[in-house]
């Protein structure tokens, strides 16, 4: 069966929730009753057919061609399959999914991954603010799963973070890692003021030494650490990184001491 | 009992006798592959029979840095109990108390399996609440913080229910020194099968052993039949000129490693000859009513 592909017609003209076009949401579906669904979030209530073309039949496998910066909850809690969009997205993409791909070719807005449980989430451009964070009021972030940002990330990245993986290879705003419980944060070219800052535990992975810190981090040595060769070769076999980040012996910050101070800072000696 | 003969070395036609057993293997991987022995050796201390030493284990390969998760150069161990509850209790005992105390270590699972048994996820207690999990792809490790850094444990490791213990060959020569020179041969070639290990010291017993014995509450005592010096008062195995018999016991995590080990050891011995080595190969069994895996010695020439 050929990937359901929906070829988006014009730039749309109200913000739109993708949330149903998911391959457990459209599993069953006719194209006709694919075409009904409302998208749109304002009064125009555009549907489906108004701004795609539909075309493919296998709602496991599908493919968003265009993209624009209005499309928001693409993959919300997808669960298995594969989703790519061929441009941007708006906010909340790839928010509480639990399994599957999803693929973004552009740039992501505000909270993409936020609350992810599983599955695979790459970006291949830029992210907004509070990649893989909470929504205001709810107690934790992602919650499994990989998400890979390979341009640049906002502010707060990995905000209250729990378990899971967060790859953002080219830099990223200030606060990465903020009140971190767990999981891993890997920050390529850069991360910005204070990283790791109310961190609880958690790892946070650099590639240079942080241009800040939170004076509540203390500085815990470079023994050899076999978690970083590990940690490294995971990172290269899982195609995140080229070459590796940490080496055999990385730097150590502990921290934030501020709270709990479990969580820790590595960088290359 | 009729007799097969390959070149000039004379083989029983006879059979070892084996039990099904619960195994596990881990990688112990260090800084060098000095360290990584030394964790393996130790940790395989006094584990040469289940009779005495509540397992089983030995080195079963050393690893090349490619071959480990980590990188370093590393041994794959292999552990044999006879209950899952026993080869947890050793597999953590021994980790906790010869791998994690070792300079540089850290410790791998070594098999897959639908069954597991606990390594990281007993052992992590001792990092007081400093432990850390973490879960990289598939894998979950434990790093438990020590005072040359950090011991990185896999948290879980396949057991399997499939090995086999006790398979054996018996090396029959005119002298102490034969007997060991064919030993020796059989467990360098042996060591060179994956998957089966040789627990005993440096891979040879010395005293076989049959079931029971006249005092009360011997599991097991000395195997007159293969004695050479109780030939004139008991029932024996040996003909006149055979003065020295020493054996190879196999365990291995198939019925087919414990075979190709077999296979391997019966090689070296008849390739070394009757004049350098061994007379004649045998095999210990128990009438084979005990155990589940019969190896015959005819089905294992070269």
């Amino acid at each position: 069966m050929k990937a359901l592909t929906f070829t988006l017609r014009a730039e749309p003209p109200e913000r739109l929730d993708l949330s149903p076009l998911t391959p457990q949401g459209l599993a069953g579906l006719d194209k006709r009753a694919i075409q009904e669904i409302r998208l749109g979030q304002s009064k125009l209530a555009s549907t489906v057919g108004d701004m795609f073309r539909v075309s493919g039949s296998d709602p496991d496998s599908i493919v968003i061609e265009g993209g624009s910066s209005r499309f928001d909850g693409v993959a919300l809690g997808m669960t298995a399959g594969s989703l790519r969009v061929a441009g941007d997205v708006g906010a909340q993409a790839g928010r509480a999914m639990r399994g599957g791909q999803l693929t973004i070719e552009g740039d992501a807005g505000p909270h993409a991954g936020s609350g992810m449980r599983g599955g695979r989430l790459e970006i291949l451009g830029n992210a907004g603010d509070h990649l893989g964070a909470p929504l205001a009021g709810e107690l934790a972030g992602m919650n499994g799963g990989v998400l890979v940002v390979r341009g640049r990330a906002g502010a707060c990245v990995a905000d209250r973070m729990r378990r899971g993986l967060i790859a953002v290879l080219k830099g990223c705003g200030d606060h990465a890692g903020s009140r971190m419980i767990a999981g891993t944060l890997v920050v390529a070219g850069g991360a910005g003021e204070m990283p790791g800052y109310l961190m609880r535990r958690g790892s946070i992975l650099l590639d240079r030494a942080p241009k800040s810190l939170s004076p509540s981090f203390v500085e815990s040595g470079a023994p050899d650490s076999v978690f970083a060769t590990l940690a490294d070769r995971h990172l290269v076999a899982e195609g995140i990184l080229r070459r590796p980040l940490l080496g055999k012996a990385p730097r150590k910050y502990g921290g934030d001491n501020a709270v709990l101070g479990l969580g820790e800072i590595l960088f290359p000696a | 009992m009729p007799r097969l003969n390959v070149n000039g070395v004379t083989i029983d036609n006879t059979f070892a006798e084996a039990f099904g057993m619960r195994a596990t293997a881990i990688v112990i991987t260090a800084p060098n592959r000095k360290w990584a022995r030394q964790a393996a050796v130790t940790m395989t201390g006094f584990a040469t029979s289940v009779i005495g030493c509540g397992c089983e284990a030995a080195i079963d390969v050393e690893l090349a840095p490619s071959e480990t998760p980590d990188g370093r150069p590393g041994c794959r161990v292999m552990i044999f109990a006879v209950s899952t509850d026993e080869l947890q209790k050793q597999l953590q005992n021994r980790v906790g108390q010869c791998v994690l105390t070792s300079p540089g270590s850290a410790c791998f699972a070594g098999l897959d399996g639908p069954n597991e048994l606990k390594l990281g996820a007993a052992l992590r207690y001792f990092g007081d609440g400093w432990q850390i999990s973490k879960k990289l792809g598939g894998s979950h490790y434990w790093r438990v913080p020590v005072m040359d850094g950090e011991f990185v444990c896999e948290a879980t490791v396949g057991m399997t229910k499939e090995a086999v213990g006790g398979g054996n060959l018996l090396l029959l020569a005119g002298s102490n020194a034969k007997a060991l020179a064919a030993a020796e041969a059989a467990v360098a070639a042996i060591n060179d099968v994956r998957g089966a290990i040789m627990p005993f010291p440096g891979g040879i017993v010395r005293s076989g052993s049959k079931v029971g014995g006249k005092y009360k509450g011997m599991m097991a005592s000395t195997n007159d039949a293969f004695v050479p010096t109780l030939r004139g008062v008991t029932k024996s195995e040996l003909e006149p000129d055979v003065n020295a018999v020493l054996e190879i016991v196999i365990d291995g995590e198939t019925s087919e490693a414990v075979a190709a080990a077999m296979r391997a050891g019966i090689k070296a011995v008849t390739r070394l000859g009757p004049v350098k080595g061994a007379s004649r190969i045998s095999a210990g069994n128990y009438g084979g009513k005990l155990g589940k895996f019969h190896y015959h010695l005819k089905d294992l020439l070269p």
